[in-house]
């Protein structure tokens, strides 16, 4: 037992002092099962964010749309793999995690389970889901655990052209016909609380912030994740023209930042708990994806064992 | 079923070593070059790719980086700013 004790504390003093923790490192079993429950889930996350937006790949507007979407819903499935193998090396396996998501024992981010009824929709998503991704992933790059921090600093490079390629949507409808100025506004109003939403629960009902900050899996609370991220947005909102649809949002010169309405949390945990306008979908579509590839993957290592087998008789042939 | 784990090794231009940037599974070593390439070289990453299943690699234990790693640190000696030399000396 104080041997135990006596780890935790050479342990936290190491995350105190700015080491970085790699997988064969000794670690409490909590640091382990949060990580292993965290990255997952963001890998996860990554994966079924590719189901809203493939929905428009081939409805895009212009063959320029088209590349940048398919380029941008192909690095997502980037994002997951690096996200996957992080978590791989705390000891899960990948089929694990796979059937973790499809049951519904793991979580994805609630954004991804809202539909993308228009094309603008594809901007308003890369504009604000990939922006408000990005500012909880640049604080991410500086985690304690090696392999997750590694992770962050490859997507993060990546991420940029998503907003940008969303933003540029926007920019391009916004500045169109009335119609589609409309269908930006429309976006927008249906996508701001859940972007906001992204960020997670107040802190006073985050029970697991402060542990997080402890080990410096989380370097900023939700609220000051969200704040960053309304201040850098509104202002983006104002160049286009269009308007957030909270009537309480105002500047507040005291504070140095926005104040912003309350946000719908039974709308929040609804969709958490499953309740969301498209979760049974994705997790039927991600079912369909891994149930249909089974014949594959089982051909490709049928393959693959056949091939080895010809090279040993080959060997000893000679 | 599952397959393997493969680590992925990039040279990112001639000239530079091959580094090592993640992991990803695949059948055998044909697919896992051809995912790593889709993977991790979308953006002119890389001019060379080299791939190795993960159980080939023998790593040390973070337990015995002592043994491993510390006799090293009072080796003063091998460094060149142990040499006393006088000042006035030039390219050496
Ligand atoms: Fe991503
Ligand atoms: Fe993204």
């Amino acid at each position: 037992m104080s041997k135990e004790i006596n780890l935790e504390e050479k342990f936290q003093a190491r995350i105190d002092a700015g080491e970085r923790i790699e997988p064969k490192d000794w670690m409490p079993a909590k640091y382990r099962k949060t990580h292993i429950r965290q990255i997952s889930q963001h890998a996860h996350s990554e994966i079924v964010g590719m189901l809203p937006e493939g929905n428009w790949i081939t409805r895009a507007p212009t063959l320029r749309r088209k590349v940048g979407l398919l380029a941008k819903v192909q690095d997502e499935a980037g994002h997951g793999l690096y996200l996957y193998s992080a978590a791989e090396t705390l000891g899960i396996s990948r089929d694990e995690m796979e059937i973790q998501l499809i049951t519904g024992k793991a979580k994805y981010s609630s954004i991804f389970n809202y539909p993308t009824l228009s094309w603008a929709d594809i901007g308003a998503i890369g504009w604000l889901v990939d922006g408000a991704a990005i500012i909880n992933q640049v604080m991410l790059t500086r985690t304690s655990f090696g392999p997750y921090a590694r992770a962050m600093v490859r997507i993060c490079k990546e991420e940029s052209f998503h907003q940008r390629q969303g933003y540029e949507i926007m920019l391009g409808l916004a500045q169109g016909t009335p119609e589609q100025k409309a269908m930006a506004q429309d976006a927008l109003n249906r996508f701001w609380w859940p972007s906001l939403m992204m960020f997670g629960p107040k802190d006073e009902d985050s029970p697991n912030t402060e542990q997080s900050v402890k080990w410096k899996i989380k370097r900023k609370t939700n609220d000051e994740l969200r704040q960053q991220f309304i201040d850098i947005t509104i202002p983006q909102a104002e160049y286009l023209g269009l308007t957030v649809p909270d009537p309480e949002l105002k500047w507040n010169e005291e504070r140095g930042h926005y104040d912003f309405g309350e946000i719908d949390w039974d709308e929040f945990w609804q969709v958490v708990k499953g309740n969301g306008p498209c979760n049974k979908e994705r997790i039927a579509a991600r079912t369909k994806a891994r149930e249909d590839g089974a014949w594959v993957r089982a051909a490709a290592l049928a393959h693959a064992e056949k091939k080895e087998a010809r090279k040993v008789e080959k060997k000893t042939a000679v | 079923m599952e397959y393997p784990i493969f680590e992925v090794f990039i040279r990112s231009k001639n000239g530079l070593e091959h580094r090592h940037v993640g992991s990803l599974h695949a059948a055998d070593e044909e697919m896992a070059l051809e995912n790593a390439r889709d993977v991790y070289t979308r953006r002119q990453e890389g001019v060379s790719i080299w791939v190795v299943e993960s159980k080939h690699i023998t790593a040390s234990n973070p337990e015995n980086a002592g043994e491993l790693f510390e006799p090293a640190k009072d080796k003063v000696y091998r460094h060149p700013t142990f040499y006393e030399l006088p000042i006035e000396l030039k390219h050496i």
